[in-house]
């Protein structure tokens, strides 16, 4: 287990290493001179010479690299180009929020998930199963901005429950955005939830199938604790992978719901730096998105390792 | 009312499908009754609805089943679950997959106590019936996960959980039957220990009629969902009367029915589909006694003698003598198989494979620790004929056969066909050389390709391996098939549209279609039900006759093994404790392992009872092969250090033919084992 551990560990590290060469490389192959983008169209060419040196545009291409990857690891990304602060800071703060909004969401829909998953399997080929099956498929068809702006007109101004803006302030506390939280981690729980409840659904059918839960029954364990204390436990082990994964989706690729409702994550900011054509801000969201994906998956693997005899033992 | 088990008229339906047809059974406390049939014949069905537990789908339409004069079918969900709680047990066959992988054994076993609380259940308890069931150290045994033990030691947990519980009824499915026969005779000595003179009723489900032959009072034959034959188990055994019962005995090779004694009278046709019955009796389409009334009036299970019914309509001129029920003998050649052909020789063929290393050993730098699937074969597969190859799991069989065919490529030593050496890796082998040495797998549904037609399977090796030109392959693969004794159409069909017979005899045409001069059978016929096996090695010896094929057969059931080769290596931890010509094998001197595998074997004959105490604990793991003998650790016989210390000689007989590997002396293991001489009385 240890052995494991520290393998898939040294293979994250080279996975994020890798990522960020890619990162760099394409960030510099993008059309658009750095310099020329800061000082804008008419600037003369000895301030564009200055710029360059200024932001050490005209050393060669492995040493900006190094330098880069040295500062990103002390936690000095540079500054943006479009505001002109300190990156750290804004990911630090984007990336709190992100988590904010990851933590609510599966508060929200895991829950939710095993819960509906659970019943349509254990009610197969009955009315509850078929309603929650239509139901998940039905929304699973439904994109993220078309949901996102029927909870607006519903909760936000039809009812009026919650804001329709989530753009919370910097340093807000958490009780007071949570509130602006609920519709983003709503809209984002109607596209995770139809895909965990339909495996869970899947792994539960699959776990009943088998024969050790007839020999459960067959010594008179009652209906209700073979399935919480036998059949849930292995089927819930794809579902426990699937949300670690989709853990980094929530953190980092929320670019649609956050932008439908303002909110301040670090999807939003990485259309922020696209549309300015920040390549600092753009390297550094985008690498930090690629470390958020990869350390889920270290989750979910050691996770499923660990839940799983047969892999921890072995 | 009966104080056990007993069904009356029962009949089950999967669906709109009978499966099984009015059958009716009776379990005494304290009766051990056999329920023997092929796949098929509705056994399990009849077992699961004895225990209300049919799966999801099957239905008791008509009947009565009673335990202890309680209506089952009336019971409902509350008084079921007390049922299951307090009165019944099963014990399933595949031990594994019948337990939780996620929960510690102990957790499992406790549940069989207390299903509400398991981990409040009596560990006293407990602990006496694992050891009661031969697991030493029960609170390690409890510690672990059912993936942790072996096979024998997972079929011994099941069975204390269905002892813990005191059933009135214990149902076994075929508890045996994926073990290897060691483990097999001491969970059936355990079965036997544990269960005779208690007031148990034991209902034992098997298609081995050895198996059933050694613990069963009575015995129940099935056939196609119809009770065909019951009678106690004497009787059975000599004096059936069923032709579907003699045809089963006939089928099933006896290490006492040697090669070229008595060929296997298989019985012809197949089983029918369920529903497919037409009124008449259901074996008559098979019988070689049928008569016309046969086919319009199905008969009833009546007495013949006390404790004896069959339901056949020619029972009494089948008593009488007046007709025999047997299948005809099949048409064997005469003369000795073709001496032409090729031979295969190893020599000191070693494998070792890596094992897990765990990762504090690797810090200190200790080695990796090598799995020695092979060490130092010598073998030798005469031309034209068979070699036998047996063992138990983890042997070493199975690695030999993929070593020799170029699968594995083995660390050390030599493969020869006649006198060319065979590259270790299949792809330095050219084709011709590929094409002279072929291998039929062990699962045919595995080994052939679900999705391609019979004929594409076959049409590929012609064309690539044997150069059969592209216009004359359909009638080469009709050849191919009418030598498996298949008809042409057959070419058409996918393998899922075959029988498991049907399949493995595709297999073999398979390998067949190049032509080869020496063919390797990796468990070929174990997963046939017996009627089927009996064919395909009645198939397999037809095709060495007709094409000089030199075969390699390996297999763990030594009767089936013993009835086809004509000498046989016995395998243990990757090398060879005994080989030579299988007259010999059979005789004394036995290496002692020999022994206990030949002693082991279930015989179908309620008289050949096991003359020794079946072998204690498991094959040691092959990462840690003792020093010395192999088999020392678990050797009835051991002598003292000098078994665990030094490395065996090997000791030839005179002749030059039969070789043991062991420290005792030859004439010491004669005479000590005069008692079992298994060669047929000339």
């Amino acid at each position: 287990m240890i052995a494991f551990l520290l393998r898939r560990t040294a293979f994250l590290a080279l996975t994020v290493l890798l990522a960020s060469m890619l990162v760099f490389a394409v960030t510099n192959l993008l059309p658009g001179d750095p310099a020329r983008i800061l000082l804008g169209r008419e600037a003369g060419p000895a301030a564009l010479a200055e710029v360059r040196a200024e932001l050490g545009l005209d050393r060669p291409v492995p040493v900006r690299y190094a330098t880069w990857l040295a500062g990103a690891v002390r936690g000095d990304w540079g500054d943006s180009f479009a505001t002109g602060d300190p990156i750290g800071g804004l990911l630090a703060e984007r990336l709190g929020n992100s988590l904010r909004l990851a933590g609510v969401t599966l508060v929200f829909a895991v829950p939710l998930a095993v819960l509906l998953g659970v019943v349509a399997a254990v009610q197969a080929g009955r009315w509850p199963d078929a309603v929650v099956s239509l139901s998940s498929l039905a929304v699973v068809g439904l994109p993220e901005f078309v949901t996102g702006i029927v909870l607006i007109q519903v909760f936000a101004f039809g009812l009026g429950w919650f804001p329709a803006n989530a753009s919370i302030p910097p340093g807000t506390p958490f009780l007071e955005a949570l509130p602006s939280l609920v519709l983003p981690a709503a809209t984002a729980t109607l596209v995770m939830l139809a895909y965990v409840a339909r495996l869970t659904r899947a792994s539960v059918l699959e776990e009943l199938r088998r024969p050790y839960l007839r020999t459960a029954l067959l010594k008179g364990v009652p209906r209700r604790t073979v399935l919480r204390r036998h059949a849930l436990r292995n089927a819930l082990l794809p579902t426990i992978t699937v949300v670690a994964i989709s853990v980094g989706w929530l953190i980092s690729g929320l670019i649609v719901v956050e932008n439908v409702f303002n909110y301040p994550g670090l999807g939003r900011l990485l259309t922020f730096a696209i549309d300015r054509r920040d390549l600092p801000l753009l390297q550094a969201v985008t690498l930090v998105a690629v470390v958020v994906f990869a350390l889920a998956n270290l989750v979910a693997d050691v996770l499923y390792a660990w839940l799983d005899p047969r892999i921890r033992l072995a | 009312m009966s104080a056990g088990l007993s069904l009356r008229d029962v009949t089950v339906a999967y669906g709109d499908v009978d499966v099984l047809h009015a059958a009716s059974l009776d379990v005494a406390p304290g009766e051990t009754v056999g329920l023997v049939g092929e796949s098929g014949s509705g056994k399990s069905t009849l077992a699961l609805a004895a225990l209300r537990a049919l799966p999801p789908g099957g239905v008791v339409r008509r009947g009565r089943i009673t335990l202890g004069g309680d209506d089952l079918r009336a019971m409902d969900a509350a008084s079921l679950r007390a049922l299951w709680r307090h009165r019944v047990r099963f014990v399933p066959q595949d031990p594994l997959p019948s337990m939780n992988p996620a929960l510690p054994v102990g957790v499992q076993v406790a549940e069989a106590l207390d299903p509400l609380q398991p981990r409040r259940a009596d560990v006293r308890e407990i602990d006496a019936m694992l050891d009661a069931v031969g697991l030493p150290d029960p609170e390690r045994v409890r510690r672990r996960y059912p993936f942790e033990l072996s096979g024998g030691q997972q079929q011994r947990v099941l069975i204390a959980m269905a002892l813990l519980g005191r059933p009135d009824l214990l149902v076994m499915d075929e508890p045996t039957t994926n073990l290897d026969v060691t483990t097999e005779a001491a969970i059936l000595e355990l079965v036997r220990e544990r269960v005779r003179g208690g007031t148990t009723a034991v209902l034992y489900v098997s298609h081995s009629l050895g198996v059933v032959a050694a613990l069963c009072d009575r015995v129940e034959v099935l056939y196609a969902g119809y009770g065909v034959e019951r009678a106690p188990v004497d009787d059975l055994y000599h004096r059936p009367v069923h032709p579907y019962t003699v045809g089963l005995l006939d089928a099933v090779p006896d290490l006492a029915r040697g090669k070229g004694h008595a060929p296997l009278r298989p019985i012809p046709g197949r089983l029918p589909d369920p529903g497919e019955t037409d009124g008449g009796c259901v074996f008559a389409p098979r019988c070689p006694v049928a008569e016309p009334t046969c086919r319009t009036t199905s008969p009833p299970l009546a007495a013949v003698a006390p404790g004896h019914d069959v339901a056949c309509l020619r029972a009494d001129a089948i008593r009488a003598g007046d007709v025999s029920p047997r299948q005809p003998a099949p048409d064997v050649p005469d003369g000795p198989t073709s001496p032409h052909g090729t031979s295969l020789h190893a020599e000191g063929l070693t494998a070792t494979f890596a094992a897990r290393a765990r990762l504090v050993d690797r810090l200190r730098g200790r080695a990796r620790p090598r799995l020695q699937a092979l060490r130092g074969v010598n073998l030798h597969v005469p031309a034209g004929r068979t070699l036998g190859l047996v063992g138990e799991s983890g042997s070493g069989k199975s690695t030999f056969a993929r070593a020799a065919v170029g699968l594995e490529t083995p660390d050390a030593g030599t493969v020869t066909l006649d006198r060319t050496p065979l590259p270790a890796r299949l792809r330095d082998r050219p084709r011709d050389l590929l094409a002279r040495l072929q291998m039929v797998f062990q699962s045919s549904d595995e080994a052939l390709h679900p999705l391609r037609t019979v004929g594409a399977t076959l049409r590929r090796p012609l064309r690539r391996l044997a150069g059969v030109p592209p216009a004359d392959l359909d009638a080469a693969v009709a050849d191919l098939l009418a030598s498996v004794a298949l008809t042409p159409d057959y070419a058409e069909r996918t393998p899922p549209e075959l029988s498991g017979g049907e399949r493995q005899r595709v297999a073999i045409a398979r390998a067949f279609a190049s032509d080869p001069e020496v063919l390797l059978l990796d468990e070929s016929v174990s997963g046939l039900d017996v009627s089927v096996q009996a064919s395909v090695l009645n198939l397999l010896d037809d095709l060495q006759r007709a094409r000089g094929a030199s075969y390699l057969f390996i297999g763990h059931d030594l009767a089936v093994v013993a009835h086809l080769a004509d000498e046989v290596a016995v395998l243990y931890l990757g090398a060879v404790a005994e080989a030579g010509p299988t007259d010999a094998l059979l005789a004394p001197p036995f290496h002692p392992y020999t022994e206990a595998l030949l002693a082991s074997v279930p015989r179908p004959d309620p008289d050949a009872t096991p003359a020794r105490p079946p072998l204690e604990g498991d094959l040691p793991s092959p990462q840690d092969v003792p020093a010395g003998c192999p088999f020392a650790t678990r050797c009835p016989r051991v002598l003292g250090p000098v078994c665990h210390d030094e490395r065996p000689p090997e000791r030839w007989s005179d002749d030059g033919l039969h070789r043991i590997r062991c420290h005792i002396p030859r004439a010491d293991l004669a005479a000590e084992q005069a008692d079992l001489d298994l060669r047929e009385a000339p």
